[in-house]
Formats: structure tokens, C-alpha cells, sequence
């Protein structure tokens, strides 16, 4: 059976219109994350309501390969400006920046390439191999272990990443509170509508993400009084030289790599730049010649290169399979999945296997293209990041406008982008995150379809949320991700 | 624009509040005990919570912020402008898209925000031009998407 479908994917995958929209998802990404001040997170937002007129692989698809890419040129501006393309390549743009200053700006960028390419291969490895036990597995859950894997992720999304724990839990609230307009609850009562018939269905995802993540980045720009930052035109030689050998070289550090940003990918609210941090961290404690690190030395760059790549594979691990989203990219691309009709969850391995065997090839392809699309992007890097700023603003911004308009076919969504944008910006200003806001969006129905289902089988018996065995040890493990900041307090006092 | 910690827990403090007392206006359901109320209520429980500590924090004599800071961009005017030239086109484009269509709306904006943006003059309206004509036949032409035509229909193609 499942050679069969391995089958089915594939002649999913290579239909030519899927192609298509691979390797145009693919330039798009490999733009969007070479331009400094465009996420990946950008990239997905802006295709979103491309996608909504795709069948489900190609749409998948699209926001599979752009982000791949995006993930790796964001590595480029970092070598050659010393400015990270997106922010899961801060961690060792000076680092590669030094490289370049060295003269081995090809060493570094083909290091990047050939690591990221490696390392999203890996985390697809795993997501393979281990996706499909793990549907198998969670067959058994039943509502009240649905809710405590939520809360699970939930509360892992806010206690685990840097920054303030309590306005990113502010900002999963109001996530969560944005997900209760509307009359698609247990309930079907309208709520927080304000008597508007178009809130009557919820606050559509897509505008409220493209506002979120893209126009707010447009504001941001517009308000930044930095100045642009100016290329000194290297010419870029062969990046692919020297890399056998330094794949012999470091080992180790490649398959460390993979590994933790796999296993930090996995985990909800820690996404690729979290995975890159550590994994720079972890090279610098583990390697021989420590003192290099910092001057321009490669190891943590092949090491951390690999372990970005491999977090966005791994993030996909529990979106897929409980729909439970790892980063605010994947958080998007549930939102996709439930728009197609291929709602995420253990299912979905019985429903349609076709559909996720398809998204496990695109996820091989995509970082197999990756080495002679990214190769053209290094060549033409220093025009792109040459491109004018001012005219590629603006155009954004139109997309934006049209792609809610799509999406709505009413202004509406022109409204949402600019409510969303703005709110983003403001939050950012006041140092709250974002990423927790969309979480909260799309798995608020869900949480709460989730509560009310188990608070009406329990019969106010509070006990059953703790005595189903893998539930208790759900809880368990939240009680602890809750209380972990409390108790390192106390020890501190101590 | 940076708010002081108390402030912005005071303003999700009120918001809190104001959830919770308008999930108080929500039925229940005949013969169940848990009603569309349940959920925004412990929501805005634990909102109105996390407001109260955020207060708290900022009312800790370690924390010296001033209570409203205004960012560095707010004292440029040109920053200034065109931040709001920004929402204002998104504003103009909510507005007037039915009655000018998207091609007028769309020049428009672009040739206001290269202008703001201190795009080549010259450039301006061949670019607005032309990235307009070019969205417009991605998403018209290859995406089906109705966009209105507005005062354009009769040339409508």
C-alpha cells in the first residue's frame, strides 16, 4: 500500500503545473530571504493568497520551497552586508560576514548552501520517518489529550522562546481571543461581532496574516532611519570548491547540527533562528579550536547552516501530524491546510496519504534545487541586493492589498491588513512578539472545540482531563514548562 | 511609540475587563451547562491576570521608563509622513476602490508612495504604470479575481 501511494505523490508532485509553481515559490524565496528586511515568515504571508486558488500539494508546496530558500539566502546578505536576510540567519552573519572580509566569501556562502541543503534533508528524513508512527500513535487521543497537547504547544511557544514570557503570553491571548469572533464555536452563537454580518464567519486568517507579518514589515521600513545599506560589488567565484573536503572535515558537527535543529524545530514556538542560535553555541562548546570562533572560522557555520534548514522540516512533525503548529511559518501553513480541506492531524494519514507523501517529496526537491538555484542567487547577489528598496515597498504593498481583496472579494480584507498591520507594529514597538498572536489564532477554535467536548464528556468531573494515562503525562509535562521560570527563580533566590 | 508597562497593562486591563463583561451577555445553551461563554471568559480571566502583573512590573522601582516614548522616527517629519502616507493609502484604497476601480487606485498609491519613498521622478509613473498593469493581469487574468473596474468600465477588457 504505501509504495502505491509513494506512487500517487509522486505523479502528484510532477505534474507540470506543480513544477511550476515549485520553482517560481523557489526564485521567490530565494529573493525575498536574500532581501534584508524580508522574512521567510514575509514570503509565506505574501503567497498565502496565491495559494488559495491552488489545489492543495501546489499550494502546500509553494510555502514548502519558498521558505527552504528563503532560509538559505537569508545567509547571503549576512556574508557579504553583515546584515542576517531573515533572523534565522542572525546567529552567524558576522561570523560569515568575517569569512568574506577575509577573502573566502565563496567558502562561506557555499558552505551555507551546501550545509542547508544537507540539514533540510535530514529534518525531512525524520519528518518521514517518524510522522507516520506518530499519526499512528495519536489515533488513541481523544479530546482531553487533544487539549493538553495544545496547551502543551501553547504554553512551550511562550515559556520556551527568548524574550518576555508574560507578553508573549499576552500575545497568545489576544491570539486566542481573535479566534473567538465569530459564530463557529461549540455554541454557534455570534460573538465580538459588532453586529457586522461579514465577522458572522470569523476574522478571515490570510489578511489577518499577510497584515501581521508583511504590512507590518512594510511600516517598519518605511519608519527605518537606518541607511540603506551599500554593496561593495565582489565578484563571486566557485562557491562549490573545498566543500568535499570540509564535508569530511566536520562530520560531526553537520549531523549535531541536523540533529538538535530537528529537535528544536519539533518543538512548538522555537523555530529556525532559535535552532541556529543553539546550534552555534553547541559548536562553539564542542570544537577543538574554540578561540576561532568569532574571527571568521567556518565550523559553526556549517553546523548552525545545517540546523535551520533542518528546524523548518522539523516543525512540520507536529503541524502535520496533531495540527499543532512549530513556528509562526508553519502556524500559516495550517491555516492553508484547513482552507484546502486537509485539515492536519493523524487523520490525515488515512484521509489523504497521497497529499502528505507529496509534501515529503516536495520537501526532498525543494532542498535538492536548492544547490543550483541558490548557486544563480549567489551569482546574482549583489544585484539583488542592489535592488531598489523604494520601488520593491510600495509594490508589496499593492500585492498585499490585492492578495486580501482576493481572498475576502470585499474590502474588508483591505480593512483587516491595515488593522493587523498596525496593531503588529505596535506590538513590536512595546516588545511584544508576534509569532504567539497567530498561533493563538489558529489553534483557538480547536482548543476550545477541544475544552467543550471534554467538559461536557466529564460531566464536571474535573478529574478525567488528569486520569487517561497520556494525557496525565501531558499535563504533567506542561505543569512543568509552566512552572520551570518560578522554580530557576527560586533556586536563584536561594 | 514605546508605552510604560503599566500603561499598556492598564489598557489590556480595561480590554480584559470589557471581554469578560460582554461574555456575560452570551445565552446558554438550553440543557448545558457550558455555553459559548466559557471560553472568552477564562480567556479574558487570564488576560485580565497577565495585565495585573504586567502593572505590577512596571511599578517596580527598578524599571525607570518614561511613560510614553516616542520612537527616534517620530521626531523625523519625513518618517513621520510617511508612515502615514502608508495608511493612508491603504485607507484611500478601502474607500475609493468601488467608485475609481483598482487600476485608477492602484497608480495612485504607487505613484504617492514612490513620491514619499523619493523614487526618480521620471520614474514614477511609467513604474506605477506598469507594476499596476502587471498585478492587475496576474490576478484578473490568471487568478479570476473580480477586481473592480470602477469608472474603467466601460474600457473594461
Amino acid at each position: 500500500m504505501s509504495f502505491a501511494v509513494w506512487m500517487q505523490a509522486l505523479n502528484l508532485v510532477l505534474d507540470p503545473q506543480v513544477l511550476i509553481v515549485i520553482l517560481g515559490a523557489a526564485v521567490f524565496g530565494l529573493l525575498i530571504g536574500c532581501i534584508p528586511g524580508l522574512t521567510a515568515t514575509m514570503a509565506t504571508a505574501l503567497l498565502v493568497p496565491l495559494t488559495f486558488f491552488m489545489p492543495p500539494v501546489p499550494a502546500v508546496a509553494a510555502i514548502v520551497t519558498a521558505t527552504a530558500m528563503a532560509i538559505f539566502s537569508g545567509d547571503i546578505p549576512g556574508a557579504l552586508l553583515r546584515i542576517p536576510g531573515t533572523p534565522a540567519s542572525a546567529a552567524y552573519a558576522n561570523e560569515a560576514y568575517l569569512m568574506t572580509a577575509k577573502g573566502h566569501a565563496e567558502l562561506a556562502l557555499g558552505t551555507c548552501l551546501v550545509f542547508s541543503a544537507i540539514g533540510g534533508l535530514f529534518g525531512t528524513l525524520v519528518l518521514i520517518m517518524f510522522s507516520p508512527s506518530l499519526a499512528e500513535f495519536a489515533l488513541q487521543f481523544s479530546s482531553f489529550e487533544y487539549f493538553w497537547l495544545m496547551i502543551l504547544g501553547l504554553s512551550a511557544a511562550v515559556f520556551v522562546g527568548s524574550g518576555s514570557r508574560l507578553k508573549a503570553s499576552i500575545s497568545l491571548l489576544i491570539g486566542l481571543l481573535i479566534a473567538c469572533v465569530g459564530m463557529e464555536n461549540p455554541a454557534a452563537h455570534p460573538r465580538f461581532t459588532f453586529c457586522l454580518p461579514e465577522l458572522k464567519s470569523g476574522i478571515e486568517l490570510i489578511p489577518m496574516m499577510v497584515g501581521l507579518f508583511a504590512v507590518s514589515e512594510l511600516l517598519r521600513y518605511v519608519t527605518d532611519m537606518a541607511p540603506p545599506p551599500v554593496v561593495v560589488a565582489t565578484k563571486i567565484g566557485n562557491i562549490f570548491g573545498g566543500m568535499w573536503r570540509l564535508l569530511k572535515t566536520y562530520p560531526v558537527q553537520l549531523l549535531r547540527g541536523s540533529a538538535l535543529g530537528t529537535l528544536i524545530g519539533i518543538q512548538p514556538g522555537a523555530g529556525a533562528d532559535m535552532a541556529a542560535w543553539m546550534s552555534y553555541a553547541a559548536s562553539k562548546k564542542f570544537s577543538k579550536e574554540p578561540e576561532k570562533f568569532g574571527t571568521g572560522h567556518v565550523e559553526g557555520i556549517a553546523e548552525s547552516g545545517a540546523a535551520n534548514n533542518s528546524a523548518l522540516a522539523g516543525a512540520w512533525i507536529p503541524a502535520i501530524v496533531f495540527g499543532i503548529p512549530g513556528d509562526s511559518i508553519t502556524a500559516i501553513a495550517i491555516g492553508v491546510l484547513y482552507l484546502k480541506n486537509m485539515n492536519p492531524g493523524p487523520t490525515i494519514f488515512i484521509n489523504h496519504p497521497e497529499n502528505i507523501y507529496a509534501i515529503f517529496i516536495v520537501f526532498m526537491l525543494a532542498n535538492l534545487i536548492m544547490l543550483p538555484l541558490g548557486w544563480l542567487t549567489v551569482k546574482i547577489a549583489t544585484k539583488v541586493l542592489n535592488v531598489a528598496r523604494n520601488i520593491l515597498m510600495p509594490t508589496i504593498l499593492l500585492f498585499c492589498i490585492v492578495g486580501a481583496f482576493a481572498v475576502t472579494n470585499s474590502s474588508l480584507g483591505v480593512i483587516l491588513i491595515l488593522c493587523f498591520g498596525v496593531i503588529a507594529f505596535v506590538m513590536e514597538e512595546n516588545g511584544f512578539p508576534i509569532a504567539p498572536v497567530i498561533l493563538g489564532a489558529v489553534l483557538g477554535k480547536m482548543l476550545e472545540e477541544n475544552l467543550v467536548t471534554s467538559l461536557i464528556k466529564s460531566d464536571g468531573d474535573m478529574l478525567l482531563f488528569f486520569t487517561r494515562p497520556i494525557a496525565m503525562w501531558l499535563a504533567a509535562a506542561t505543569f512543568i514548562i509552566v512552572t520551570w521560570p518560578l522554580f530557576k527563580w527560586l533556586l536563584q533566590k536561594r | 511609540m514605546k508605552l510604560h508597562d503599566t500603561l499598556s497593562g492598564l489598557a489590556l486591563l480595561i480590554l480584559a475587563l470589557l471581554i469578560g463583561w460582554h461574555a456575560g451577555s452570551f445565552p446558554n445553551v438550553p440543557g448545558q451547562q457550558i455555553g459559548p461563554a466559557v471560553f472568552p471568559k477564562i480567556l479574558a480571566s487570564l488576560l485580565a491576570l497577565c495585565a495585573l502583573l504586567l502593572i505590577l512590573r512596571g511599578r517596580q522601582p527598578a524599571t525607570d521608563q518614561a511613560w510614553v516614548q516616542l520612537g527616534a522616527w517620530l521626531q523625523s517629519p519625513r518618517h513621520r509622513r510617511n508612515f502615514l502616507v502608508t495608511l493612508v493609502c491603504l485607507f484611500f484604497y478601502v474607500l475609493a476602490s468601488e467608485f475609481l476601480g483598482f487600476l485608477l487606485c492602484g497608480v495612485l498609491i504607487l505613484c504617492v508612495m514612490f513620491y514619499a519613498l523619493s523614487v526618480k521622478t521620471s520614474h514614477i509613473v511609467p513604474l506605477a504604470l506598469g507594476i499596476t498593469l502587471l498585478i492587475h493581469t496576474l490576478f484578473y487574468k490568471g487568478l479570476r479575481v473580480p477586481l473592480p473596474w470602477g469608472v474603467l468600465s466601460p474600457i473594461q477588457w
